[in-house]
């Protein structure tokens, strides 16, 4: 998830050319306080007008308890957006306030009820520790998402080496997957330090994160590299999922692969890693 | 919507159109525009710039804007920004937009 100013007009105009997997335009954090009409405008006219592909589209909002927020879902859900960002996520009553504004925008809009996504970023040591309650919330979810530098203000430590974030990050891809909604990791602000990026990347893969935020086009290819399977993972994958299909013909209830028993938790994720490498595929062709 | 006060919206930057609208009480519209691209699409954005403030119902204004590349999304969303701001309104309907 790439995040683009939403008061730049340049970025969003090439906001989908970087083959980032979803954009997310940000009326929050990165627009100045008196620009954030202006950002809405801008926004608005942007989701109506041009078009992404099959980016996935994301809009992070202000704060709901700031007036803002109201009037960027006003704007946002009428243009058609696919993913509401509700930002400093404490609760599950948040989640739900805001999806049942939603709700009264689709409606008053003539959207069928339902149509717009929510992802939750938690941004608290309240909202680390309601991550569960929030993830089961809303249907309307796909996803809760760290933020990692107002967490750690809350936490009153600063970003390291990741160790501070540790707790954070496994509650909150707990709670997806016991919700079975997606975890996104937050950004990795020191866009010179490749290294140190691609090692934290390799990290939150290792957690078992969906995603990261990023927050410059140059830190897309080497994310997806991290993420994408190697060509021997997907060998052993199609192998696994060959071997299934043979003892499935076969009418055998039990499959093997180098003499050893292929079980449910190794299937499901041999699917799972070469729908991922199907989804990266397409994506590069999109590129093309 | 009756413009009370100057209104700017936009920036400097590529790809980008600051937009300074001041309230008239008579006249029409009028245009003052200067464009990296006035060549090419000088005509096509003072088209933009009129049709904007047509739909938000402003019928005397005088228009400064200075265009760095502006798609045309980016130049109704400066203009309605800009406008509204002349306007001081902040109730957005954002329905007819």
């Amino acid at each position: 998830m790439m995040f683009v100013p939403g008061n730049n007009p340049g970025m969003i105009k090439d906001a989908g050319i970087y083959g980032a997997d979803s954009v997310m335009f940000d009326l929050e954090d990165s627009v100045a306080i008196t620009e954030k009409d202006a950002a809405r405008f801008l926004v608005f006219q942007a989701l109506k007008t041009l078009d992404f592909g099959k980016k996935e589209i994301v809009v992070r909002i202000n704060d709901l308890n700031s007036g803002l927020g109201i009037q960027d879902l006003e704007a946002i859900v009428r243009a058609g957006v696919h993913v509401v960002r509700l930002p400093k996520t404490d609760s599950a009553e948040d989640v739900v306030f805001c999806e049942k504004e939603i709700e009264r925008i689709e409606r008053a809009a003539g959207i069928p009820v339902g149509t717009t996504g929510m992802m939750a970023a938690i941004e608290s040591a309240n909202g680390v520790l309601n991550a569960k309650e929030i993830a089961h919330s809303s249907d309307r979810l796909i996803g809760i998402a760290l933020g990692a530098e107002d967490y750690v203000t809350d936490l009153k430590t600063t970003r390291s080496d990741g160790v501070e974030l540790l707790f954070a990050r496994c509650m909150i891809l707990n709670a997806a997957r016991s919700a079975g909604i997606d975890a996104l990791d937050t950004v990795y602000s020191d866009v010179n330090n490749e290294q140190g990026f691609i090692e934290e990347a390799t990290l939150i893969k290792k957690l078992g994160f969906d995603g990261k935020s990023v927050i410059n086009p140059r830190q897309i290819d080497p994310l997806h590299k991290v993420f994408m399977p190697s060509e021997k993972d997907l060998e052993k994958a199609r192998a696994i999922m060959a071997a299934i299909a043979d003892a499935n013909a076969k009418g055998s209830g039990v499959a093997s692969l180098n003499g050893k028993m292929i079980d449910k938790p190794v299937v499901l994720r041999a699917q799972r890693m070469l729908a991922l490498a199907e989804v990266s595929q397409t994506d590069e062709g999109e590129e093309v | 919507m009756k413009l009370v006060k100057t209104g700017t919206a936009g920036t400097m930057e590529s790809n980008d159109i600051m937009v300074t609208l001041d309230p008239k009480e008579a006249g029409g519209v009028q245009i003052a525009l200067s464009s990296s691209v006035m060549q090419q699409f000088g005509r096509q954005i003072e088209a933009v710039i009129r049709q904007t403030l047509t739909e938000l119902g402003v019928a005397h204004a005088t228009v400064d804007a200075v265009d760095k590349g502006a798609l045309d999304c980016t130049v109704r969303a400066r203009v309605r920004a800009a406008a509204y701001r002349a306007a001081e309104n902040q109730e957005y309907d954002w329905g007819i937009m």
